[in-house]
């Protein structure tokens, strides 16, 4: 067995004003592969991905990026293997231009010059987005925003892409191009989501979070079509949606 | 032209201009005259500026009292009674102001805010003053788009801000969208520090 991207293991963690979040969580997410993190909400999935890069540290159990484990020492090159996309762009693109958000995380690592020129246009062309390099963020649509976040993150060469909601928000045109462009992505992905059907037609396998543990877990497509597991976790399909028939057609 | 050469001139220009004594009528229309050309390199409309110079407005005021109310010996314009001393500082005051607005408009209307931080950057500002500039410059938008989103949503409540005894709801709504920020910035700093970010910017 190769060593997974991501191996998290009895991961407890509680606030400092003593509430806890997590009570034992075991995740584990192999190369190449797509997971969808679901859970309602305050099941704890925005407290576990803020571990993954280490802007939490574990209280009890462990964290580890491709075997090295998520401490204080190895925070920096924790933060090039985990790429986290936040749910709201605005939050995510801070600096004046597109080109230069995308070079932040890149330049924070060391690059410079021509290697970091490259490293911008190659992230930027993943997401389709090459010609807006020198808009403001702001001037974006909402769709082309979490487009340029992602770049952001693809330019420091994650090992695995964590995306919060990925498709909040989002017209359902521009969600379907994100799909299209995550999909063609060679890069292990973790998605905390609430749009199941996003969740099958992207994620092979389901994790569901609840009280803080994994509730369950499995193929999404067992996930989602198992009435009483998802009852019992607050998740419901879209009206008129049967993901046995969607699962189909992918 | 790089932006930290127009902050330069800028600043160069206006220095120039508050050191020149104000009895020196023809150097104050060269002074014009080199911003009117100025603009026309850089295409800048004239109605462009015009319009911007509204800012202005106080000091005119002000220049335009001050003959009336200033000591000295006075002179008769159109049969008021004016201060000679007076008309002489209104005068100043009003060519100073005028020109050091034009000189920063034209500077606004060639230059991105990108391109001024950028420029200031280079000047060696300090790293925090800069990094706080170009925040406020990308997020201005956010927070008064915002900032308009709540006043909206006030007012389909049926809120109009008619008199004193609604100003604390008003309050209320700064202070919501001071929290609001304030949660942004903390999310932003999340965001960054996901991305290496130690405190200082990459150079």
């Amino acid at each position: 067995m190769t060593t997974p991207v991501l191996d998290v293991r009895g991961l407890a963690f509680a606030y400092p004003d003593g509430h806890q979040a997590l009570f034992g969580v075991d995740l584990h997410v192999h190369r190449g592969e797509r997971v969808a993190l679901l859970g309602p909400n305050g099941a704890g999935k925005t407290t576990l991905v803020l571990h993954l890069n280490g802007i939490h540290l574990a209280g009890a159990g462990s964290v580890a990026v491709s075997g090295l484990p998520v401490t204080k020492a190895n925070i920096k090159e924790i933060r090039r293997r985990v790429g986290i996309v936040f749910q709201d762009p605005d939050d995510q693109l801070f600096m004046g231009t597109v080109r230069e958000d995308v070079a932040f995380g890149p330049a924070n690592l060391g690059l410079r010059g021509s290697a970091l020129d490259a490293k911008v246009t190659e992230a930027l062309a993943k997401v389709g987005m090459e010609e807006f390099a020198d808009r403001p963020p702001h001037h974006l649509s909402f769709g082309q925003r979490r487009r340029v976040a992602v770049a952001t993150v693809l330019a420091m060469d994650p090992e695995i892409l964590v995306l919060d909601e990925p498709s909040s928000n989002l017209e359902p045109a521009s969600r379907r191009e994100l799909a299209d462009i995550l999909r063609d992505l060679d890069v292990t992905v973790l998605m905390v989501t609430h749009d199941l059907p996003y969740a099958l037609e992207l994620c092979d396998r389901s994790v569901i979070l609840d009280g803080g543990i994994v509730a369950a877990e499995g193929r999404t497509v067992d996930v989602l079509s198992n009435a009483d597991l998802m009852r019992a976790h607050r998740l419901e399909l879209p009206f008129g949606f049967d993901p046995v028939a969607a699962a189909a057609t992918l | 032209m790089p932006a930290h050469l127009k902050i330069l001139a800028l600043v160069g220009f206006m220095l120039v201009v508050v050191a020149t004594p104000r009895e020196w009528f023809a150097a104050y229309a060269f002074f014009l005259a080199a911003l009117v050309a100025v603009g026309a390199v850089g295409r800048v409309r004239p109605g462009w500026v015009l319009k911007r110079m509204l800012v202005e407005t106080p000091f005119v005021v002000f220049a335009v009292l001050m003959p009336f109310i200033a000591h000295g010996p006075r002179v008769e314009v159109l049969g008021l009674s004016l201060s000679e001393s007076g008309l002489l500082s209104a005068w100043g005051l009003l060519a100073k102001g005028t020109l050091g607005v034009i000189a920063g408009l034209l500077l606004a209307a060639t230059t991105t805010p990108q391109e001024l931080v950028h420029g200031l950057e280079r000047l060696r500002l300090p790293q925090q003053l800069v990094q706080i500039m170009a925040f406020m410059v990308r997020y201005l938008e956010v927070v008064t788009d915002e900032m308009r989103r709540m006043a909206v949503a006030r007012a389909s409540r049926g809120f109009v801000a008619r008199n004193p005894l609604h100003w604390p709801v008003l309050a209320r709504s700064v202070g919501a969208l001071f929290i609001r920020s304030f949660e942004r910035g903390e999310r932003v700093h999340l965001a960054m520090v996901s991305r290496g970010y130690t405190g200082r910017m990459p150079r």
